[in-house]
């Protein structure tokens, strides 16, 4: 047995340090073949970012050609000390963090419930993950009319059944609102990927677990929540990428009121409504700085919550 | 396999991988350059013609046909855009020389700031001598606000005021009358008055955006004797009369206008009113057509106009109009003249009446369309007030002072877009009750002081 693990080894050994002339050329030419894409690549994902730091350091307003040179650091300086930044930043951590966060735990649930053979399983996933499919500006535009319209929407006439006065919903909670029309959006993302990890854990393990005298709970909390960890980060991940780009149910419902403004909000107000081209770009620069440090810090704190959780 | 590659099979694979890197360059290049090149003087002439997709502007593409037969060598291709979609790529288009368009439709907002950019051809020397075109027939204050420096850089093909309608039946059963030429005061006390429950007194833009809240806004703000800035170009908009004038506007919503401002523009106030769910509605001009029209209301026939409200001056309504316009960097400038000048004659507005239905006229543009006895029969409920109010508004002095550009519900500096979206933005904060007038424009007059200290 021992042999037949340590040949497989020392072959491989032998392979990196030794490449025979042939190997060497085969390799080359697999390298030149990568070239083009890379190229490509570099040039549809470089070249506008360094276009973009070219164009944060001039002064230029579209409709004010006279007027376009070069700035220096005043954009920079214009979008750090007017306090729009920062609020927004605040705004964009709130909004996404707590739409990922009740995402997850609503899609853990819907998860759980899906996880489990009845009639109609097939129909109940395809109606759950129906939000999810629908297009951003579409959902936003349906919840605005059909659901938290004041005059006709649905919410406030439920709300109405048991005696509660209407809700300025976009008025009064802009907040709430895109957090709710968000979580709508995406726990059914957040339920597919949780799924997959319930489906994937072994039902043995429940068995025993049953076995020994654990009751559902404790199997949950100590079986598979540390078995779906991978799953919940991923889930985490790809949840914060794409609410941290959240643009349509802001333009369509709250127009950036009431601490609504995300960073995607403001960039889009500062280059096509303010037109100034230079100061957007200082906004788009530092919120790729600030995004990839938040995101870092982040995900450590939640990963490590995570894996200590996991151990104990 | 076994083929081995030499170093100049090498090299000419490389020399490969990089031309073909070079060619999808050129390619996209090719692309974007595609639009202006086309066309030479031999052959057709295509127009590119790029437009907002108001009922109006496919109303023109419709009817284009009857150009082209009229002008076998040139064509008019269409480009439609909603409104945001159409002035980003107009603006960018323009402003960067790109030539990609031969005619544009231009807000009267934009008109002046282009024009002074020198981005636009100035149309006057080339309409004045053609007395078919009769450009006296325009109407004189839309004409004002297309006007720079005595250059005329656009024709209006349909403009719009704004005035008061209200639900007669509501009103009638209340008890409550209005006069022709009703004071704010007297309006929000009628508002208030038949507000309840099921009926919203008087519907007024929420929305933030400077073309939505501020459209009504700011002519609220001038009749009580407020405005953006003073003649000098100082931000007056902290001043006493533009505080009570949001006051007064944000009071009223808040008392008996509808609920959710925030999510309220046009399109929601259209909504309630047509649904018979609110008494009042401060509006354009041009949304009769959809308040009468028995398909889109079920208020058509049941309601009153009257003048916008006033508190200092004697007529308070706005003044917009989408116009056509040829760009500077345009290769086709003869033809696109040609289309310019039919799209806005006397003969297209006939043409319109004939083909398509007399309701269906662009309105707001001439003075011969309201003497059309067509026309008056369709549109009779509101054509006499909506024209009577278009040649009462005065662009260059709205307000009760004099003001340093020509223009009702906007201010022509490239700045006043960023400046009106982000006041409006602050104003919404006071219909939820997370701020207060004053220091909501305590906010607004920093940003006006910035954009006014540009302007000196």
């Amino acid at each position: 047995m021992t042999t037949m693990v340590v040949k497989p080894a020392r072959t491989r050994v032998r392979k990196k340090l030794v490449l025979t002339a042939r190997e060497k050329k085969g390799l080359r030419l697999s390298r030149a073949l990568v070239w083009p894409a890379l190229i490509v690549s570099i040039v549809l994902t470089q070249i506008p970012f360094l276009v973009t730091i070219y164009y944060s350091f001039q002064e230029w307003n579209l409709l004010r050609p006279g007027s376009r040179g070069f700035a220096g650091l005043d954009n920079y300086v214009t979008v750090i000390t007017n306090g729009a930044f920062t609020q927004s930043l605040g705004a964009t951590v709130l909004i996404t963090g707590s739409s990922v966060l009740l995402s997850v735990i609503i899609g853990l649930l819907l998860a759980v419930l899906l996880d489990r053979k009845f009639m109609g399983q097939g129909l109940a996933r395809t109606l759950l993950i129906t939000p999810f499919l629908m297009m951003p500006a579409a959902a936003a535009l349906v919840w605005k009319w059909a659901m938290l319209d004041s005059n006709v929407g649905m919410v406030n006439w439920g709300l109405s059944l048991v005696g509660i006065d209407p809700v300025q919903w976009n008025t009064d909670y802009p907040a709430l609102t895109i957090i709710m029309v968000l979580t709508w959006q995406y726990a059914p993302f957040m339920m597919l990927i949780l799924l997959a990890g319930l489906q994937s854990q072994s039902g043995e393990i429940l068995e025993a677990a049953a076995v020994d005298g654990a009751g559902p709970i404790r199997t949950f909390i100590t079986m598979t929540l540390p078995h779906l960890r991978q799953y919940i980060e991923l889930s985490v991940l790809l949840g914060a990428i794409m609410l941290l780009q959240v643009f349509d149910p802001i333009a369509i419902m709250t127009r950036g009121t009431g601490g609504t403004k995300t960073l995607s909000y403001l960039l889009y107000e500062r280059a096509f409504v303010g037109l100034e081209i230079g100061e957007a770009a200082a906004y788009g620069v530092l919120t790729v700085l600030v995004t990839i440090i938040v995101a870092t810090i982040a995900l450590r704190l939640l990963f490590k919550i995570f894996k200590s959780e996991g151990a104990r | 396999m076994t083929k081995s590659y030499s170093r100049r099979t090498r090299l000419w694979l490389s020399v490969a991988a990089f031309s073909s890197v070079g060619a999808l360059l050129a390619g996209c290049t090719g692309a974007g350059a595609g639009g202006s090149g086309t066309g030479g003087s031999d052959g057709p002439v295509t127009l590119t013609l790029a437009t907002v997709n108001n009922p109006q502007m496919k109303d023109m593409e419709e009817l284009k046909g009857t150009f082209e037969a009229d002008h076998p060598d040139i064509k008019v291709n269409f480009i439609q855009m909603e409104e945001n979609d159409l002035r980003d790529a107009v603006t960018k288009d323009v402003a960067t020389q790109g030539g990609q368009y031969d005619i544009v439709t231009v807000g009267s907002y934009e008109v002046p700031i282009w024009g002074q950019n020198n981005w636009l051809v100035d149309l006057k020397p080339l309409l004045a001598d053609d007395a078919d075109y009769d450009v006296e027939d325009i109407l004189p204050p839309v004409k004002d606000a297309l006007t720079v420096d005595d250059s005329l850089y656009a024709v209006p093909f349909y403009g719009e005021s704004s005035f008061l309608m209200y639900n007669k039946e509501i009103l009638d059963a209340a008890g409550v009358t209005i006069s022709d030429h009703p004071t704010w005061q007297e309006v929000a006390d009628a508002a208030r008055a038949v507000d309840n429950g099921d009926i919203v007194g008087i519907c007024l833009r929420g929305k933030p955006g400077w073309g939505e809240l501020f459209a009504p806004l700011t002519t609220v703000v001038q009749t009580f004797g407020g405005n953006w800035f003073d003649e000098d170009w100082n931000a007056t908009v902290d001043s006493p009369e533009f505080t009570e004038a949001v006051q007064f506007y944000t009071d009223l919503v808040k008392d008996a206008g509808e609920s959710d401002p925030v999510s309220t523009g046009f399109t929601e106030c259209l909504n309630l009113f047509t649904q018979g769910k609110a008494a009042f509605w401060y509006d354009a001009t041009s949304a009769a057509g959809s308040v009468e029209s028995p398909d889109l209301s079920g208020v058509a026939g049941k309601v009153g106009y009257v003048h916008a409200p006033v508190v200092k001056t004697e007529e308070s309504g706005w003044l917009w109009a989408w116009n056509l316009a040829i760009p500077n960097t345009s290769q086709k400038q003869e033809a696109a003249l040609e289309f310019v000048k039919w799209a806005t004659s006397k003969e297209y507005i006939e043409l319109v009446g004939n083909e398509l239905g007399w309701s269906r006229v662009p309105p707001g543009s001439r003075t011969s369309t309201y003497e059309i006895p067509e026309y008056q029969e369709a549109a009779g409920a509101f054509a006499g007030i909506t024209k009577d109010i278009m040649l009462a508004v005065n662009p260059k002095q709205p307000g009760v002072n004099p003001q340093p550009w020509v223009g009702v519900q906007y201010v022509t500096i490239p700045e006043f877009q960023d400046l009106g979206n982000q006041t409006s933005q602050f104003i919404a904060e006071v219909f939820a009750g997370r701020s207060d007038v004053p220091s909501a424009l305590a906010k607004g007059q920093a940003l006006a002081e910035k954009a006014g200290s540009a302007q000196k």
